[in-house]
């Protein structure tokens, strides 16, 4: 039996819409960060769904592209996480506000 | 052979001179600054002399007009070429001789004259500037060129009129100058916009053959153009209704008053009607008014020069005069004999007010005639020089004004009904003039010196002269050319109105001849000796109430208190412009123009815009909280704003159908 790609899609609609929930309402920086690594894999999916219902190799080189970056990011994000730790002594995201003007 | 005049060589030395003067003159010693600023109208006086050789008839072979023209045009746009061209004939070629002589000669009598003044440098940057753009004026063979020099020669006045700037009276005197003139500058504009919409060219010839080409052409048009040229003329040459700024203008130093106040700038109105004529030929009611105006100006200038008491104001007001003639000589298409009146007027006047200065220098600053007298012994030069100017202004044979003056009353005469009446108007106006030039000089060199205590006498002005207590002759870099212009002043006149006329007849058309008028010779002698008679009455009348210490002037004045006070009071016209001109205008400008239009459009907008953008930033900036998860939160809202824009845009080209596979292949 083939699956059907809408429940793929509906998959990743679901995925996405936990990261981007996770990602308003968590106040853990790390969690935050977790969230968005969330939606790119969600996102991610959805790309191989397409790329596969339509026969087009792009979507899947894009995915590479996707998680290629996302490791790196992962890397320069967990960085800046501990040095923020270090810093502040606290990773709750609302007393991370110098940026305030 | 064609020879080279090097025309353009003539505005650019004064040119260089004041550049050079102007930005490092500062720094160079008075010797350095003198020796550039006297070389450079020297050379343009060799330039134009050679010219002059040249282009003389029987001397030289040049034929004039000869057409300096730059091998660019200035302007072209469209159908209109405007190219930078010096015209050299006849008239420009005595109007050149003129500004360029006796410019040389004021230069260096300025040298003895500013010797003690600050700002030296300045001084004679701003007279080479003059000669500039003065030359720039004359040498001009279009409207627009001679537009440049116009309003240049109007920037050099304002410059030297407001010299003593530290002065309040001098800088308003020079505003006042700069803005009377602009009214004038307004009808000479107008003038040339009317000549490029129905002529379609500025340049003097192009101008004269196309109307030539129409002879059937009269009034209308033209008259049009005439009149608003006679606005631009009597705003520079300060006629009625625009002669205010001139007795004003005596602020500035006195050579200043001479050069530019009396003898070059003011004629440039009479120069440009002369220039011009061909359009006043054919508009006789333009040239009517001319007329009037001139001789309503030499009667009016010539009753207030009556009864004033500071020895410059008397002059400029007798300057006012004078132009009041010229205009009246170009008012009865006498031009050749206005030129002439021109050049006779530049001598006597030039040495008129240089020897006042010399006169003032010598009592160390004072004008006052009340304050004078006596000073016959104590400088025997400037006496005598001015008594040469006084008899040539008087109109006295053989010395100069009287030739020219003479001239332009016979061809009034000759002129029809209005010019006999306004050659009434004119021999009153010789008989004034005699009468205050030679109270003048009685007050002035006679009697005993009225001279307060040495230290009042010695006051303010040139405070630098104080240390010099005794009333002392002026040194000789100031007499020399107060001889030459008396030499001017004597001889300048005999070259007689045939002579001078037949030489400018093919630029200013023909003088009359006597012989061949009504009346012929015997009314030209006996006109000739009205003249005369009235000059020597005038001297009679001024010798018999100032000749010795007499009560009679006083018991005059209070005998007709009205009219007395009327003319000191100058028939109360600045007053008069005061309420009914400047006045309202301040008022609409301090209100209307300031409180409206300042404040409220333009402050206001700018207030308003301002207003805007600081509101604005106020709401905007609550965004910029610093919380992580509001600008997360913003983020996701701006996505989701896209997402349904995209969204709204697919579903609107397609309907509500959007495919999605529910149920697999």
């Amino acid at each position: 039996m083939i699956i059907p790609s809408s429940w793929y899609l509906l998959l990743s609609a679901v995925l996405f819409t936990m990261g981007v929930a996770g990602f308003l309402i968590k106040r853990s920086l790390i969690t935050v960060f977790m969230s968005i690594e969330l939606m790119l894999n969600a996102v991610n999916l959805s790309f191989v769904t397409f790329a596969h219902d339509w026969h087009a190799v792009k979507g899947q080189i894009f995915v590479f592209f996707v998680m290629m970056v996302a490791a790196a990011e992962a890397a320069v994000g967990l960085a800046i996480i501990i040095a923020i730790f270090r810093i502040r002594g606290t990773l709750n995201v609302d007393q991370i506000d110098l940026m305030k003007l | 052979m064609r020879q080279h005049l090097h025309l353009w060589l003539i505005p650019l030395l004064p040119l260089a001179g004041f550049l050079v003067n102007g930005v490092i003159g500062r720094r160079l010693p008075k010797a350095l600054v003198s020796a550039i600023a006297l070389a450079a109208p020297l050379a343009a006086l060799a330039v134009v002399v050679r010219a002059a050789l040249l282009a003389w008839p029987g001397v030289g072979s040049m034929a004039l007009p000869y057409i300096g023209a730059c091998p660019f045009n200035w302007i072209d746009a469209g159908s209109l070429h405007i190219e930078v061209s010096f015209v050299l004939d006849q008239l420009s070629l005595i109007m050149l001789l003129v500004v360029t002589g006796v410019g040389f000669l004021i230069h260096v009598y300025s040298v003895g004259y500013m010797a003690h003044e600050e700002g030296y440098w300045r001084y004679f940057s701003y007279l080479n500037l003059f000669l500039f753009f003065m030359t720039i004026l004359v040498l001009a063979g279009n409207f627009l060129l001679m537009f440049v020099g116009w309003e240049g020669v109007g920037l050099a006045s304002y410059l030297l009129i407001g010299f003593y700037f530290d002065r309040k009276s001098a800088a308003d005197a020079g505003r006042k100058a700069f803005v009377v003139n602009r009214i004038g500058d307004f009808g000479f504009l107008i003038a040339m916009f009317l000549l490029l919409a129905n002529f379609s060219t500025l340049s003097f010839a192009e101008v004269s053959s196309k109307i030539a080409a129409h002879p059937g052409m009269q009034g209308g048009l033209l008259t049009a153009i005439a009149l608003c040229l006679v606005l631009g003329a009597a705003g520079k040459s300060a006629q009625i209704p625009l002669y205010v700024w001139l007795p004003d203008a005596m602020e500035g130093p006195t050579p200043v008053s001479a050069l530019i106040h009396a003898a070059t700038m003011v004629t440039a109105g009479v120069y440009m009607i002369a220039r011009t004529h061909v359009l006043f030929d054919h508009s006789p009611f333009a040239l009517s008014v001319v007329a009037i105006i001139g001789a309503a100006t030499a009667l009016f200038a010539a009753t207030i020069a009556l009864v004033q008491t500071d020895i410059k104001r008397v002059l400029a007001y007798s300057t006012i005069s004078q132009l009041g003639y010229m205009f009246l000589g170009c008012g009865v298409a006498a031009y050749s004999a206005a030129i002439f009146h021109l050049m006779t007027h530049a001598f006597f006047k030039a040495l008129l007010f240089l020897a006042a200065g010399s006169v003032i220098h010598g009592l160390g600053g004072e004008q006052d005639l009340r304050k004078m007298g006596g000073l016959r012994k104590a400088m025997p030069v400037t006496f005598w020089t001015m008594t040469m100017g006084v008899v040539a202004i008087a109109g006295i044979p053989p010395w100069a004004g009287f030739f020219s003056k003479d001239a332009i009353l016979y061809e009034a005469f000759q002129h029809g009904p209005l010019g006999k009446a306004l050659y009434f108007v004119g021999l009153l106006t010789a008989l004034l003039t005699s009468f205050y030039m030679f109270r003048l000089w009685f007050l002035t060199f006679f009697g005993e010196s009225r001279a307060e205590t040495a230290g009042i006498a010695h006051s303010t002005l040139h405070t630098s002269h104080s240390d010099s207590h005794a009333v002392h002759e002026s040194p000789w870099s100031m007499l020399t050319p107060l001889i030459l212009l008396a030499i001017l002043s004597t001889i300048g006149g005999a070259i007689g109105i045939e002579r001078f006329g037949g030489f400018l007849a093919p630029v200013a058309g023909p003088v009359l001849s006597p012989a061949e008028q009504p009346g012929g010779t015997n009314l030209d002698y006996a006109l000739s000796a009205v003249a005369v008679g009235v000059a020597l009455i005038g001297w009679l009348l001024a010798r018999l109430y100032y000749g010795r210490k007499s009560e009679r002037p006083a018991q005059i004045a209070a005998a007709v208190p009205g009219i007395y006070n009327l003319l000191l009071h100058k028939y109360w016209i600045d007053e008069l412009y005061n309420r009914v001109l400047v006045q309202p205008l301040m008022v609409v400008s301090r209100y209307v123009l300031f409180w409206v239009v300042e404040c409220g459009i333009v402050r206001g907008s700018a207030w308003l815009l301002a207003g805007i953008a600081t509101l604005l930033g106020e709401f905007v900036r609550r965004w910029q909280s610093g919380n992580l998860r509001s600008y997360a939160g913003w983020l996701a809202f701006g996505a989701a704003v896209l997402l349904f824009a995209v969204l709204g845009v697919a579903m609107g080209a397609n309907g509500m159908d959007v495919h999605l596979n529910w149920a697999g292949r």
